[in-house]
């Protein structure tokens, strides 16, 4: 299957895919390092030039941006946690031999189908609302005060939404993964006499290492870039309580027209990102012999 | 027409060099059969006449028109896969039709040429199922069928019957050869199955690490094998290979017997090899015996079916003389 | 699976299963009944169940109040047009790399899988600023090019995955067979992997839909998807429950059925295969 002929028209079919993501990682990533080291305002066109690393020490050296940076590295943990341990043991209990099987993974999954401003419109104003959501019902039943979960709790109250939407994802694909561990590899362990614990540390945790690993990294290349969920419910406060490094360079590029701050924003958040795909590629890469 | 010739084709896979350096001729109409040990490149072989890989160097020549640039839908060759590689979506009709319609034939011919087809195949009551829904000797019809209807110059079989069960692959073996005599078209095939080489080829090219050992008629192979690596995989069981001493007697390096060029006795007589009988497996029409030769080694033997031995009998082996074959150090015949 | 247990334990499962599925599905089960209830009623103190007066008026209000059609219209453009246009640059590509494949296939692979990586916040703002210059902002053409371009590696994975499936010697007869690289892919690659393409399709189509940092950021009203309408709802005081349970119903049945039926190939597709 190699013949001369079929490379050059192998190069021929990729090459509209190469050269569009070619163009689409490139041009806009160097306009960002550009505008990060420039003055530039869309508010103020008088300001104008190169500014050195004025950009990055406005962006790097405000407040509000290491807050950011604690709240994203809170969301991304925090969303993680809650998903990744819940996940796993609802795959666990989903692979028990259990009626319904079949309907519950379609049920378990939904949430992850749900735009995520719905999900955050249905959390902040159906569930989180003090006066009519139905949180508030609940505390009120217990006869405890509701709680004004986007005021008091804002960043708490995004990570329960994100964790809402990714938990069926961890579930599932953890569930995939522990469906192909082979009946026979736990009949053979159950012939060992290994019980349910230690089955579980020394057969079941080590075959699903690598699809953990894998929920981990790509969620966290989604929760890195988590907006709307911010956008719709506390608009990133009260101040910068909910803000993330998304959010942030949101806020100070487009709605203060700030292009030079919020580019170098963007510079910092690509860092960031790059970080984590370093290792996840190389988890991916590791199966693509495979 | 369908003359192939190869002219100093070589073939390497990056560093590795599969097929150093070969040249064939093979005349239109010819049956060719490659055999050889798994991995001398065989398939390679065929699949560099098909157009499927590149040579690394020489020329292959169609109808003595240089093809060896020709992409594989120019060359006007039909192949046979060992997997069939049916298109399964398409039913046993659009299957055999598929070569027409690429050559873009008219509404009627598709129909005559399909049906025609699958009439010399018996495969009429077939032709709307799917491949899933056939048996492996039809989809290898289907997969023959689809290779006929184009009329190709030649065709090339890749371990057609590899995957069939041993009666199915007498009978598939029957239906090509008279398939053959049929269109006499060039066929080339390739298999490991010296049986199916001897008996459907005109001509057999042995292969050897991508190295052409012999190429000729069957009976020339088992008559005149012009190296001991020919003599040794051709005729079944193999021969028997005796060096030292006893090869010296007759001038060579080492000298060859087949199981079939002894005669056999219970008593001790002149000039013979005197052995024990080990396993002796009886298949009814023939017995092959292996016998511990004294000072010679493990020999196998064949007698007819109606002669008893049991294990741990003494025998006396007597090689024809005059079908004893000779090598030199190099394993050539002399 | 046939595990052995008893019934009891199997009850016990079973209900402990369920109860944490439903309470899962709540949230989604409160739009499905908070629709159909009036506003007084949904904001109601003591909250009910099922509507007691079961109404279909949100839903007119919702499209009366901001065209719920015409964001529905924009996001079957953005998501079915961006999939089909990343299609078509996806199959030869996967092509190309399953049945050609070079020394250098798999570091492409990588590469095309680390663009995916890029945090759209990175590139945000020059996007938006050429999207200003080239009038691309707030139109359909814009959102599809960029939709495409993000979903691109995901739609080249996961057919470079499907494709590996396929035994070479099939296109390797139909070349034999006398086929063009054309015919090889319309009539013999892709007729065989209509399950895979189909799935592919499915997925991108429910991320594209789903997409909400692009579709926020580059529209403002013309091109705006359903995302944009629903954040359009963001502060809905009082009176709006209903409505916007109304307007979240619809834009997310037609993807929560779509995904119930992709629901297996989600996990190769977001897994880029490492996961099937
Ligand atoms: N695409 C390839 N890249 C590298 N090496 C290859 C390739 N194809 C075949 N080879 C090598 O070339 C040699 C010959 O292979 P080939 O398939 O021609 O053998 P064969 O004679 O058909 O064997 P078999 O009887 O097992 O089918 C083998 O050692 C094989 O590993
Ligand atoms: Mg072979």
């Amino acid at each position: 299957m190699a013949t001369a002929q079929t490379r050059t028209l192998s190069r021929i079919m990729m090459a509209p895919a190469v050269i569009v993501l070619l163009i689409w990682m490139i041009v806009p990533l160097v306009m960002t390092l550009w505008f990060s080291f420039q003055n530039y305002s869309l508010i103020n066109p008088m300001m104008t030039g190169f500014a050195g690393w004025a950009n990055y020490l406005y962006v790097i050296g405000d407040p509000s941006f290491t807050q950011s940076l604690v709240n994203t590295l809170i969301l991304v943990g925090g969303v993680l946690a809650i998903t990744v341990i819940g996940g796993t043991f609802l795959a666990l209990l989903l692979d028990q031999p259990i009626w319904g099987q079949g309907i519950l993974r379609i049920i378990v999954i939904s949430p992850f189908f749900v735009m995520p401003p719905v999900a955050a419109l249905i959390w902040k104003n159906g569930f989180m609302h003090p006066g009519y959501g139905m949180l508030g019902h609940l505390w009120k039943f217990f006869g405890l005060q509701p709680v004004d979960w986007f005021n008091q709790y804002p960043l708490f109250s995004v990570i329960v939404i994100v964790a809402w939407q990714w938990l069926p994802f961890a579930t599932l694909i953890l569930l995939t993964a522990l469906q192909s561990l082979s009946e026979e590899q736990r009949e053979a362990a159950e012939m060992d006499g290994a019980n349910a614990i230690n089955r579980f540390y020394y057969i079941i945790l080590p075959h699903m290492a690598r699809s953990i690993t894998i929920v981990i990294l790509i969620q966290t290349i989604f929760l890195l870039g988590i907006f709307a969920e911010i956008r719709v419910t506390t608009g990133g406060g009260p101040g910068y309580a909910s803000t993330n490094i998304a959010f942030l360079v949101f806020r100070t590029g487009i709605l203060s027209n700030d292009i030079g701050a919020g580019s170098a924003g963007g510079v910092v958040a690509v860092v960031i990102a790059n970080v984590v795909a370093f290792f996840l590629m190389r988890a991916v890469g590791k199966n693509l012999d495979a | 027409m369908g003359s192939i010739s190869l002219k100093n084709v070589k073939k390497s896979f990056g560093e590795v060099q599969i097929i150093p350096d070969i040249s064939l001729d093979i005349k239109d109409g010819e049956f060719v059969v490659f055999v050889g040990p798994s991995g001398c490149g065989k398939s390679t072989l065929l699949r560099l006449i098909a157009g499927l890989e590149d040579t690394t160097a020489g020329t292959i020549l169609l109808d003595g028109e240089d093809m060896t640039k020709a992409p594989p839908a120019r060359r006007g060759l039909a192949m046979v896969f060992q997997s069939y590689a049916l298109y399964p979506h398409m039913t046993v009709r659009d299957n055999i039709a598929f070569p027409l319609k690429m050559a873009k034939a008219s509404k009627e011919e598709i129909d005559k040429k399909v049906e025609y087809a699958a009439r010399t195949l018996n495969l009429s009551s077939y032709l709307d199922r799917r491949p899933r829904a056939l048996s492996g000797g039809q989809r290898q019809r289907v997969a023959i069928g689809r290779a006929i209807v184009r009329e190709p110059k030649a065709f090339l079989f890749d371990e057609p019957l590899s995957n069939l069960d041993a009666a199915l692959r007498v009978n598939m073996r029957l239906e090509i050869t008279e398939l053959h005599q049929q269109l006499k078209t060039t066929m080339i095939y390739v298999t490991h199955d010296q049986v199916e080489a001897m008996t459907m080829a005109d001509r057999i090219v042995v292969l050897n690490a991508g190295n052409v050992e012999q190429f000729g008629s069957p009976l020339d192979l088992y008559k005149k094998p012009a190296n001991r690596f020919v003599a040794g995989f051709i005729g079944s069981p193999k021969m028997n290979f005796v060096d030292g001493p006893e090869a010296a007697k007759h001038n060579a390096h080492s000298i060859g017997v087949r199981p079939e060029h002894f005669k056999l006795s219970k008593t001790a007589e002149a000039g013979t090899w005197k052995g024990k009988v080990g396993v002796a497996e009886q298949l009814g029409s023939d017995t092959f015996l292996h016998v511990h030769v004294d000072g010679l080694g493990l020999m196998t033997i064949r007698t007819d079916g109606d002669q008893t031995f049991s294990h741990g009998d003494d025998v006396y082996l007597t090689p024809d003389q005059t079908r004893i074959y000779r090598f030199d150090a190099a394993g050539k015949a002399i | 699976m046939a595990r052995n247990v008893s019934v009891q334990t199997r009850i016990g499962f079973t209900i402990a299963a369920w109860a944490i599925a439903l309470l899962l599905f709540s949230p989604i089960l409160w739009v499905l009944l908070t629709a159909f209830k009036t506003e007084a009623e949904a904001i109601a103190s003591s909250p009910t169940f099922f509507p007691q007066t079961f109404t279909l008026e949100n839903f007119g209000a919702v499209q009366d109040r901001s065209d719920y059609f015409k964001h529905a219209f924009n996001s079957i453009v953005v998501s079915v047009g961006s999939t089909l246009l990343g299609l078509i640059i996806g199959i030869p590509a996967a092509w190309a790399m399953a049945f050609a494949p070079t020394k250098r296939t798999k570091d492409v692979l990588m590469w095309m899988l680390s663009t995916k990586m890029m945090p759209a916040v990175g590139v945000l703002i020059p996007i938006y600023l050429i999207f200003r210059d080239l009038r691309l902002l707030d139109t359909l053409q814009g959102l599809t090019i960029i939709m495409t371009l993000i979903n691109l590696p995901i739609i080249i994975w996961m057919l470079y995955t499907y494709f590996k499936e396929i035994p070479v010697d099939i296109l390797e007869a139909a070349r034999m067979d006398g086929a063009e690289l054309w015919n090889e892919i319309v009539h013999v690659l892709v007729p065989m992997a209509v399950p895979g393409i189909a799935s592919t399709l499915l997925l991108n189509v429910i991320l594209a839909w789903n997409e909400a940092f692009w579709t926020i950021t580059l529209t403002s009203g013309r091109a705006g998807t359903l995302t944009a309408f629903i954040s359009s709802f963001s502060s809905p005081q009082g009176l709006f429950l209903a409505k916007l349970s109304a307007a979240s119903l619809l834009a997310i049945a037609p993807i929560l059925l779509m995904g119930w039926f992709s629901q297996k190939q989600l996990v190769r597709g977001l897994t880029f295969g490492a996961v099937k």
